[in-house]
C-alpha cells in the first residue's frame, strides 16, 4: 500500500492517545492514530468505565437486598431481587460502545486519520503499520507512544480459565459464589467489592500488611471496616500460590490454607504494553520498566513522546489525557510543559477515597511545617440524609502562609469533590479562600469548608 | 492553698544584681521541686534557677534582659498547704482562692496567650503589629515552584516567561494576573529577579552572655592601648613530632591539638618574662605578675564567647595540658561549665583554626595584659638559602598592654615563644 506521511502519529488511542490526537487535530496538525482494538484504550473499554458501571449494579443489587432483607431503616419493601449479570453486562457493554462511536466521532471531527491496526517502529521517524488491509508504511515528523498497560500476571497463576484479569471480570456473565482477589489494591478492592455485594463470597489475599497501602490508615480505616461489614475476608501479609479444584493456595505467616474460589481475580499490578511496539529498533533510555520522559513527555529520542502508562505512575486517565493535550500542543509549535499542581487520584470503593495534593506524612517529608485538620461526616447534614455517615475530609496546609499543600477524602460520593480539591490546590488556595467560601448547604462539600475552618482553629459545626 | 515566693539566690561573691535572661517557665505552670524556672546571668557565669517547691506558677517577677537584684522575688508558686507568704494566704484564704491578689505587677510581664491560631496567621487582624507597605514581591525559597493559577502559567508559558523569575505578590506569594503583565513589561530587573531591596530591620536584644561580651569587649578596647605583633611561625617540626605522637598515644591520651604546644611554650616564655603573665588593675596602680600560668581559652560556644581557663599550665604535661583543654572545650561547648572554670586566667589565647586567616588584631581579656592569637596553618614556599622549600607556616598575632609592656618586652616574647615552637625540643630539655 501507499506510504503514508505526517506531521503526528499517535500510537495507541486510550485516553492519553485521543486526547492528544484530538487536540492536535484541532490546532491543524496533520495526525495520524493507530489503534490495535477499539478506540479509548483500557480506561473505557475495560478498566474505568465498565469497573463504574459494575459498581453501580452492585450497589443498586446490594441497597434491594438489603430492602428485602429487613425493610430497611427507610421504610421501603422489595421482594426477592435478583440479578441478572448477563444483562447488566449487556447494559454496561452499551456504554462503553457509546463512548467508542463517541470517541472515534471526536477524532473525525478534528480531522485525524484513525486506523485499526498494529504499528511497529522501523526508526525513530518510521512505523510500519499492518492492518486487515495489509501492510504500510508511515513517516511522522513526530511520534507519540501512548500504548497503555496490561495487568501483571502472576506465574503460578496465568490468566484463562479460572483465573481471571480485571478486563475478564468485567465481562463475566454470572456472579461466582466464590471469588478470590489476589492484590488488595484500588483496582482489586473495587471489583472484590462490587462481586461482593452482588453475592459472591470474596475473599482478599493482600502481601502487604495491610489494603491500599498508598494511603494513610485513616484514609483506608472506613473501607476495611465496609470490606467487614460486607463479609469479605481480608489475608493481609499473605501469598498466592497455585489454583486447582476450587480452591487457592495462600501462605500466610502462620502457614498455607486453601481458600475456597471459583474464580480467582488477579490485580497485582500493570506493566507497560510494549508488545509487537518494536520498541528494541529505538533503545530509548527507560526507568524501571517504563520510558524515561522529561517535562515535555519526551524521551530519550528526538520528536519521540510517550504519554500515559507508558511513562509509569500515577497510572491514571485523567494524567494521561493532560498529557496528551500538552504534547499536542507541542507538536503544534507552541509551548508546552508539565507544570500541574496535583494529580488527583480516586479510589471506587466503598466508601470511596480522594486524594489531591500531598498527604501530612508526605508534607512533612518535603520540609513544611504543616497544620492539617480534618472533618466528619457525621456531623454534616447531608450526610445523613444519605444514610452516609462514614468518613471526612481533611486538609494539609502549610503553617506559615496556610497555602493548600493537599486535600484527601473519604467517604460516599467523594470522588465528586476531587474537582473541588484540584481546583483549590492548583490556583494555590490557602486556607483562609476556602473558610470564606459560600459552601452550599445541605452538601457534602460542606465538610471541605469545616474542615479549612478547623485547620484555622475554628470550626463551625463541630 | 499558700503561696510560696522564690527569691534570687546569691549566685556568685560579690555580686549585687544578676541580669535575667530567660524563664523556663510560664505563668499557670505546673512545676515540681528541682525544675529550673529561670536563668540568670552575672558577670562571672550563668546561672539556672530551680524551683524549691512543687505548685502552680502564678507571677513571674520581670523580663528577660532586666537586672534583678540579689533576693528580690523571683517567681511566686501557689503550692498546697501554707507558703512562705502567710500574709498572701490569709488573704487568699478570704478571697477567690485563685487569683492572686494585690501585685498590680502580675498582669505586666505575661503577654496575654495568643488567639487559636492567631499567632501564625498571615493576615493577622488588627491586633498584629501594623505591616509595612506591600512588599514589591514575595520572596520564595530556593527552589521552591512558583504559586500561580493555571491561567496564569499558561499565559507566562505562551509569553516565553519563566515564572521562576517572576514576584507573586499575592496571597501567599502567588503570581497574578498583574504580577505577570508587569513582568512582561518592565522585564527582571537587571540585577536578576531574585535581587530585590530587603527593608526590613529587625531588632534583636541584647541580654545575657552576649551582653556580658559587650560590656567586657568595650572595656578592654577603651581602656588599654594594644600593641599588636604579627610574626611567622615554622611550625613543620611541630607537626612532624605531634603527628608521631598521635599516632603512638592518641587511642589512650586523646588526640594532640596545636595548642598544648603553644600553652607550654608560653608557660617557659612568661617564666623569664613575669610582667607579662600578670593582671593590671589600673584604678589601683598595681600589677599583679601571677606565679601560676593559667591560660584561659576563647571558646566559640552556641551562646557566644566564653573563656574556659587551664591552670597553672607551668605544672602541666603536654597530655596533661591537651586532656584538660578538650574538656573545658567540651564543656563550655555544652554550657556545663562551672563558674570557676570560666574565671582567673592570666594570659589568653584565642584560636579560630582553620578560619584563623593570616593576622588578627585580637583584643586582650580585661585585667590581663597580653593575648596571643593563633592564626591558620598552611603550607608555605621558604626561601632555606639555596631553594624554596615548603613548609608549615603559622602566623601568630598577639596584642600586648602597652601601658606596662614595652614594643621591646613584646618583642622578646614573642620571638621566644617562635624559638620554642620551631624547635620544640627546647620545650622539654630544662636547664
Amino acid at each position: 500500500m501507499e506510504p503514508i506521511e505526517t506531521d503526528l502519529l499517535v500510537i495507541g488511542a486510550g485516553p492519553g492517545g485521543y486526547v492528544c490526537a484530538i487536540r492536535a487535530g484541532q490546532l491543524g496538525v496533520s495526525t495520524v492514530i493507530v489503534e490495535r482494538n477499539r478506540p479509548g484504550g483500557t480506561c473505557l473499554n475495560v478498566g474505568c468505565i465498565p469497573s463504574k458501571a459494575l459498581i453501580h449494579v452492585a450497589e443498586q443489587f446490594h441497597i434491594a437486598r438489603l430492602q428485602a432483607r429487613d425493610g430497611g431503616a427507610l421504610g421501603i419493601s422489595v421482594s426477592d431481587p435478583r440479578i441478572d449479570l448477563a444483562a447488566a453486562v449487556d447494559w454496561k457493554d452499551g456504554i462503553v460502545s457509546r463512548l467508542n462511536s463517541g470517541v472515534a466521532g471526536l477524532l473525525k471531527k478534528a480531522g485525524v486519520k484513525s486506523i485499526q491496526g498494529e504499528a511497529r517502529f522501523i526508526d525513530g521517524k518510521t512505523v510500519m503499520i499492518r492492518s486487515e488491509m495489509g501492510e504500510q508504511r508511515l513517516t511522522a515528523r513526530r511520534i507519540v507512544i501512548a500504548t497503555g498497560s496490561r495487568p501483571v500476571e502472576l506465574p503460578d497463576l496465568p490468566f484463562g480459565g479460572a483465573i481471571l484479569s480485571s478486563t475478564q471480570a468485567l465481562a463475566l456473565t454470572a456472579v461466582p459464589r466464590t471469588l478470590a482477589v489476589v492484590g488488595g489494591g484500588y483496582i482489586g478492592l473495587e471489583i472484590g467489592m462490587a462481586f461482593a455485594k452482588l453475592g459472591a463470597k470474596v475473599t482478599i489475599v493482600e502481601a502487604e500488611a495491610r489494603i491500599l497501602p498508598q494511603y494513610d490508615t485513616d484514609l483506608t480505616k472506613p473501607v476495611a471496616e465496609r470490606l467487614k461489614e460486607l463479609g469479605v475476608r481480608v489475608m493481609t501479609g499473605a501469598r498466592a500460590g497455585g489454583h486447582a479444584k476450587g480452591r487457592l493456595n495462600v501462605e500466610t505467616g502462620g502457614g498455607s490454607e486453601r481458600i475456597a474460589a471459583e474464580k480467582v481475580l488477579v490485580t497485582v499490578g500493570r506493566t507497560p504494553g510494549f508488545d509487537g511496539l518494536g520498541l528494541d529498533e529505538l533503545s530509548l533510555a527507560m526507568s524501571g520498566p517504563f520510558l524515561r520522559i522529561d517535562e515535555q513527555c519526551r524521551t530519550s529520542m528526538r520528536d519521540v513522546f510517550a504519554i500515559g502508562d507508558v511513562t509509569g505512575e500515577p497510572m491514571l486517565a485523567h494524567r494521561a489525557m493532560a498529557q496528551g493535550e500538552m504534547v499536542a500542543a507541542i507538536a503544534a509549535g507552541r509551548p508546552g510543559g508539565w507544570d500541574k499542581a496535583c494529580i488527583p487520584a480516586i479510589c471506587f470503593t466503598d466508601p470511596e477515597i480522594v486524594t489531591a495534593g500531598l498527604d501530612p506524612e508526605a508534607a512533612r517529608a518535603a520540609g513544611h511545617a504543616v497544620r492539617t485538620a480534618s472533618f466528619p461526616f457525621r456531623a454534616n447534614g447531608r450526610a445523613m440524609t444519605l444514610g452516609a455517615e462514614t468518613g471526612f475530609v481533611r486538609v494539609v496546609a502549610r503553617e506559615d502562609n496556610h497555602l493548600i499543600l493537599g486535600l484527601q477524602a473519604v467517604g460516599a460520593g467523594m470522588a465528586e469533590l476531587a474537582a473541588a480539591f484540584s481546583a483549590l490546590i492548583e490556583m494555590g488556595a490557602r486556607l483562609e479562600d476556602v473558610a470564606e467560601t459560600i459552601h452550599a448547604h445541605p452538601t457534602q462539600g460542606e465538610a471541605l469548608q469545616e474542615a479549612a475552618l478547623a485547620a484555622l482553629g475554628h470550626p463551625l459545626h463541630i | 492553698m499558700g503561696e510560696f515566693t522564690i527569691k534570687l539566690p546569691d549566685v556568685g561573691e560579690g555580686i549585687a544584681e544578676a541580669e535575667l535572661t530567660a524563664w523556663h517557665v510560664k505563668v499557670g505552670d505546673i512545676v515540681r521541686e528541682d525544675d529550673i524556672i529561670a536563668e540568670v546571668m552575672t558577670e562571672k557565669a550563668a546561672v539556672e534557677i530551680p524551683t524549691e517547691v512543687t505548685g502552680k506558677v502564678i507571677w513571674l517577677g520581670g523580663e528577660p534582659g532586666e537586672m534583678l537584684a540579689i533576693g528580690s522575688d523571683l517567681a511566686r508558686i501557689e503550692v498546697e498547704g501554707e507558703g512562705n507568704r502567710p500574709g498572701a494566704q490569709a488573704a487568699a484564704g478570704a478571697k477567690t482562692p485563685r487569683e492572686p491578689p494585690e501585685q498590680p505587677a502580675t498582669k505586666a510581664p505575661e503577654p496575654a496567650p495568643p488567639e487559636p491560631g492567631a499567632k501564625s496567621d498571615p493576615d493577622a487582624g488588627p491586633d498584629a503589629a501594623p505591616r509595612p507597605l506591600p512588599r514589591p514581591a514575595a520572596r520564595r525559597r530556593e527552589g521552591e515552584r512558583p504559586l500561580a493559577a493555571p491561567s496564569v502559567r499558561r499565559r507566562a508559558r505562551d509569553a516565553g516567561a519563566d515564572l521562576r523569575q517572576v514576584m507573586g505578590s499575592g496571597p501567599a506569594g502567588r503570581i497574578t494576573h498583574d504580577d505577570l503583565s508587569a513582568f512582561l513589561e518592565h522585564g527582571p530587573s537587571h540585577d536578576g529577579p531574585t535581587r530585590q531591596p530587603d527593608m526590613s530591620v529587625s531588632e534583636e536584644r541584647i541580654i545575657g552572655l552576649r551582653k556580658r561580651i559587650a560590656e567586657r569587649m568595650a572595656l578592654s578596647k577603651s581602656r588599654i592601648p594594644h600593641i599588636t605583633i604579627v610574626e611567622e611561625i615554622d611550625m613543620t617540626d611541630v607537626e612532624t613530632l605531634r603527628a608521631r605522637l598521635n599516632a603512638d598515644h592518641s587511642g589512650t591520651r586523646g588526640k594532640l591539638t596545636v595548642l598544648p604546644f603553644l600553652m607550654l611554650a608560653i608557660a617557659d616564655a612568661v617564666a623569664e618574662q613575669p610582667a607579662i603573665n600578670a593582671h593590671f588593675d589600673d584604678e589601683a596602680g598595681i600589677l599583679r605578675k601571677s606565679g601560676g600560668v593559667h591560660v584561659g581559652i576563647a571558646t566559640q560556644t552556641g551562646g557566644g564567647l566564653v573563656v574556659p581557663v587551664v591552670r597553672h599550665v607551668e605544672a602541666l604535661t603536654l597530655w596533661e595540658a591537651g586532656a584538660e583543654l578538650a574538656r573545658l572545650a567540651q564543656s563550655a561547648r555544652e554550657s556545663r561549665a562551672g563558674r570557676d572554670e570560666l574565671k582567673g586566667s592570666t594570659i589568653t589565647i584565642t584560636s579560630l583554626g582553620p578560619m584563623g586567616a593570616i593576622a588578627t588584631t585580637p583584643i586582650i581579656n580585661y585585667p590581663e595584659v597580653a593575648i596571643v592569637g593563633v592564626n591558620k596553618m598552611q603550607m608555605r614556599p621558604v626561601w632555606d638559602g639555596s631553594g624554596f622549600v615548603p613548609r608549615r607556616m603559622m602566623n601568630i598575632s598577639s596584642a600586648f598592654d602597652h601601658r606596662v609592656i614595652d614594643g621591646w618586652d613584646a618583642a622578646v616574647f614573642v620571638q621566644k615563644l617562635k624559638t620554642l615552637l620551631e624547635t620544640p625540643a627546647l620545650l622539654f630539655v630544662k636547664g
